[in-house]
């Protein structure tokens, strides 16, 4: 067993020094590793560049991760709006009158059709109003209607979203509102942010190095539906009583139609007014929006324009002469930092549904850096107290285990660093903790040894033994806390995942490095030393 | 010459460990039953993972921080009695301030209300948000994993081990994770998502020690058929005794050095491993392996074979 196979050995150190390698990158500058990257030929694969590191968790470069979770009711409203519209498109086109109307349920809509044959006219048309959904698999289409539509024998029809309608819609809401989303923190101007979909109806936003989480809310938050209103009766059935900003939130009513919406617009910008100076945005429609725009303009000259932001209006001016240029500008008793807000929520577009914040976490770019500087000293103290413990309980065999323990260390900075890791706090303290455990295997081994010699064998028959016996044991420890592990990265989020990722990445390279290494760098010193006994 | 090297255990150590739980056993049924009455009177001090609510970390801009005022201005905020502690070395603090009625919207206004009355002579340093529908989830997952872990731990034992040695490596864990409770119930730590981590790494450490030992078991009763079980079992120990407290040791040292530098934010997790560290390589010794005295650990087969050869043995003697 203590021979050493040339191939054996050069194979593992290749394998070592190929591994620790991947962790070299951890040592340069951001700077540096863009500098490597922007310089180096193009005919290198970046992938073979040094300049894959692990990447550092919110919780280290400080930076704020926002969960979003789309207003289901606030959807099936929508949804059963629009039912309703259709319904009543449908019920004038097939000129159908109805005693009573249609009445809005929870999930839909119901009216009653007493005449027999109006209704055989009439259903087929609502019947097309549902749509399958679902995803087309292997065999075909799920089966599942956008819309359940039962009829009664007295007449009464009845139409109601279904569950897999509103998923359906859900589903379709939350790509629109991650491109939304997306548009609004880009014009934030920070690097990287990060935005996936997070079970149905939620979406994560993390943005890394932002200084004001506040800011970032405010952007997020914000439905940003703008529409322009002509302004109504109050005793009129069509309009909307919506609070204004002018009369101090008393409600004012407004046209239930809007005459241009916020789709309309192409641009949006802060700026001040030239007359009184105040922070108002300035904004450009487009052909459709501007046509639009001129004409109602035109035809309400004298009006006021209720100018309603989420159901707010933020200002109804008097339309003094008719626009038609396809520009305009909202002022409304603006901050600046109000302005460059609105500008960006236009720009970027409404969002589809209500969204509300369900959980925020921000670290400050102070803290992490003191939480980085703080794991750094911690790591190597807790390394300093561990080889000289070994050294001190070992002697030379101390030394070969704390060889195993750099290396170790190493790898599991490599391994991160190839496959994109995350670093986090908790993943720092899973490095310590590692650091105190991987000794365990080489423990395992060395004690292993002595017991075999105190029984009587010989020196390399002990040092065989040692390895032999302990190595069953070692892998059983090491399965168990691997599973504990395993269950730790199914459950966990963000920073205890990172942990969880360092604890099985070192789980792994400690059974290595023990085995391997340690049994390379036991023969070298055996054939060097030329022993008699165990050194410890 | 040979160096002097360190050994906290001294060869041939012979510690009486299954004898000695005529003191661990009832030790450590008094302190279970401690921690039950405090997790049904006191409870755990959850954090806002899983009681929702808003945390701020803040830090003075300049000079050391007023807490009394601080205290004062939190509560005044109207959003319920808020938890002001000081932490660092004097210029931080933290405020945790309860879950607002009024669903998930509710608890932004905490934060920028907050902003206002701190931001002039405070840096925020950390800002944490749970709403009351995540924390509910978080609880679940939590939950879960730990169910998970165990399971997962107990399907595995079942397959590499025989039924009496798996049932001790798990009473042993369960021991350790009601202890390591009770540490969260006296010390007031906060219970959060780390906590869980560090409950589940604690599971992985408890039965690797115990693991270790009962390996020793297994070998010593395919080679010693016929001594008594508490011998035996009291040699297992015995002889992983030096192995034990090195990795006990070496453990203990680097978690002590990520309680001492690695930071408030990581402390208390640190604080609950170190404590762990103690409960599992104790429990391993004291607990789960006396366990074993009370099952039948030989199983059928062997003891019969063992009895044979006695007899034979003795036939053997007198012949």
């Amino acid at each position: 067993m203590l021979r050493l196979q040339a191939r054996k050995v050069i194979l593992v150190l290749l394998v070592l020094i190929f591994g620790c390698g991947l962790a070299v990158p951890n040592l340069f500058s951001p700077e540096t590793r863009k500098a490597i990257e922007d310089n180096a030929p193009s005919w290198i694969p970046r992938l073979l560049l040094p300049i894959h590191a692990v990447v550092l968790g919110l919780d280290l470069q400080g930076g704020s991760h926002v969960l979003l979770e789309i207003d289901r009711a606030d959807l099936v409203r929508s949804q059963v709006t629009q039912l309703r519209d259709d319904v009543r498109r449908i019920l004038r086109e097939e000129r159908v009158s109805l005693q009573g109307g249609i009445q809005t349920t929870q999930r839909g809509v119901q009216m009653r059709i007493a005449d027999a044959a109006e209704r055989e006219r009439v259903l087929p048309k609502l019947r097309e109003l549902a749509q399958p959904v679902g995803t087309l698999g292997a065999f075909g289409p799920s089966g599942n209607q956008s819309i359940a539509i039962t009829e009664q024998p007295d007449g009464l029809v009845q139409l109601a979203v279904t569950e897999a309608g509103s998923n359906e819609r859900i589903r379709r809401a939350v790509e629109q509102a991650m491109e939304v989303l997306r548009r609004r923190v880009d014009a934030l101007g920070t690097t990287e942010p990060n935005i996936q979909r997070q079970g149905l109806d939620r979406i994560l936003v993390q943005v890394p190095g932002l200084q004001d989480s506040q800011r970032l809310k405010e952007i997020l938050g914000d439905t940003a539906k703008l529409e322009f209103r002509l302004l109504g009766d109050a005793n009129s059935t069509d309009v909307d009583m919506l609070p204004s900003q002018d009369s101090g939130g008393q409600p004012v009513p407004v046209l239930r139609q809007p005459v241009v919406d916020g789709a309309d617009l192409v641009d949006a910008q802060p700026s001040f007014d030239s007359r009184t100076g105040q922070p108002i945005v300035n904004f450009r429609f487009n052909i459709r929006g501007a046509q639009r725009f001129g004409q109602i303009t035109t035809e309400n000259l004298g009006r006021p324009l209720a100018i309603v932001l989420d159901n707010k209006v933020i200002s109804s001016p008097v339309i003094q002469s008719p626009i038609t240029g396809g520009s305009g500008q909202i002022s409304g008793n603006f901050t600046v930092q109000q302005v460059n807000n609105l500008a960006i929520l236009l720009r970027a577009g409404a969002l589809p549904a209500k969204m509300t914040i369900v959980e925020e976490r921000t670290v400050g770019p102070g803290l992490g850096a003191d939480s980085i500087h703080a794991g750094k000293l911690a790591t190597l103290i807790a390394g300093v107290f561990v080889v000289l413990y070994m050294l001190a309980s070992y002697g030379v065999f101390g030394l070969i285990a704390s060889v195993a323990l750099f290396v170790h260390v190493c790898l599991i900075f490599g391994l991160m660093s190839l496959i994109g890791a995350t670093m986090t706090l908790p993943g720092i303290a899973g490095i310590v903790l590692t650091i105190g455990t991987a000794v365990d295997s080489n423990v395992l081994i060395y004690e292993r040894m002595r017991e075999e010699e105190h029984q009587g064998r010989s020196l390399i028959s002990a040092i065989e033994a040692g390895f032999q016996r302990a190595f069953a044991t070692i892998i059983d420890s090491n399965v168990t806390m691997l599973i504990a592990a395993v269950a730790l990265f199914a459950l966990g989020s963000g920073p205890v995942r990172g942990f969880a990722v360092v604890f099985i990445l070192g789980i792994l390279t400690t059974v290595i490095t023990a085995v391997t290494l340690t049994r390379m760098l036991i023969a070298v010193w055996y054939r060097w030393a030329k022993p008699k006994h165990l050194p410890f | 010459m040979r160096l002097r090297l360190l050994r906290i255990v001294p060869d041939n150590t012979r510690f009486k460990f299954v004898w000695f739980r005529r003191f661990s056993y009832p030790l450590s049924a008094a302190y279970s039953i401690l921690v039950l009455a405090l997790f049904l009177t006191v409870g755990l001090n959850f954090g806002i993972d899983f009681k929702g609510g808003t945390l701020i970390e803040m830090q003075a801009k300049a000079g050391r921080i007023e807490i009394a005022q601080v205290r004062q201005t939190a509560n005044a905020l109207g959003f319920g009695e808020a938890e002001v502690q000081e932490f660092g070395d004097g210029t931080e603090l933290s405020m945790r301030f309860p879950l607002q009625a009024g669903g998930e919207a509710a608890q932004q206004s905490v934060v920028s209300k907050a902003r206002e009355a701190f931001a002039s002579t405070y840096e925020f340093r950390r800002i944490e948000t749970v709403g009351p529908r995540v924390s509910g989830e978080l609880v679940q997952a939590g939950a879960l994993g730990v169910v998970l872990a165990i399971t997962g731990v107990l399907i595995y034992l079942w397959f590499r081990f025989e039924m009496p040695l798996a049932i001790g490596a798990i009473l042993g864990t369960l021991h350790d994770i009601v202890l390591t409770m009770g540490f969260f119930l006296i010390s007031r730590l906060e219970f959060n998502l780390t906590s869980i981590a560090a409950i589940l790494t604690i599971v992985g450490y408890s039965l690797n020690e115990t693991v270790v030992v009962f390996d020793r078991t297994r070998e010593l009763l395919r080679r010693y058929k016929t001594m008594p079980i508490p011998e035996l079992l009291d040699l297992s120990v015995n002889s992983t005794l030096s192995r034990t407290a090195m990795t006990a040791t070496t453990t203990f040292l680097s978690l002590l050095a990520l309680v001492i530098f690695g930071g408030s934010a990581i402390e208390g997790f640190a604080l609950v491993m170190l404590f762990g560290v103690v409960v599992c390589t104790y429990s391993a010794m004291f607990i789960s392996t006396p366990v074993l005295l009370y099952m039948d650990v030989r199983g059928q087969g062997q003891r019969e074979e063992a009895r044979e050869k006695a007899l034979a043995g003795a036939k053997a003697k007198a012949g």
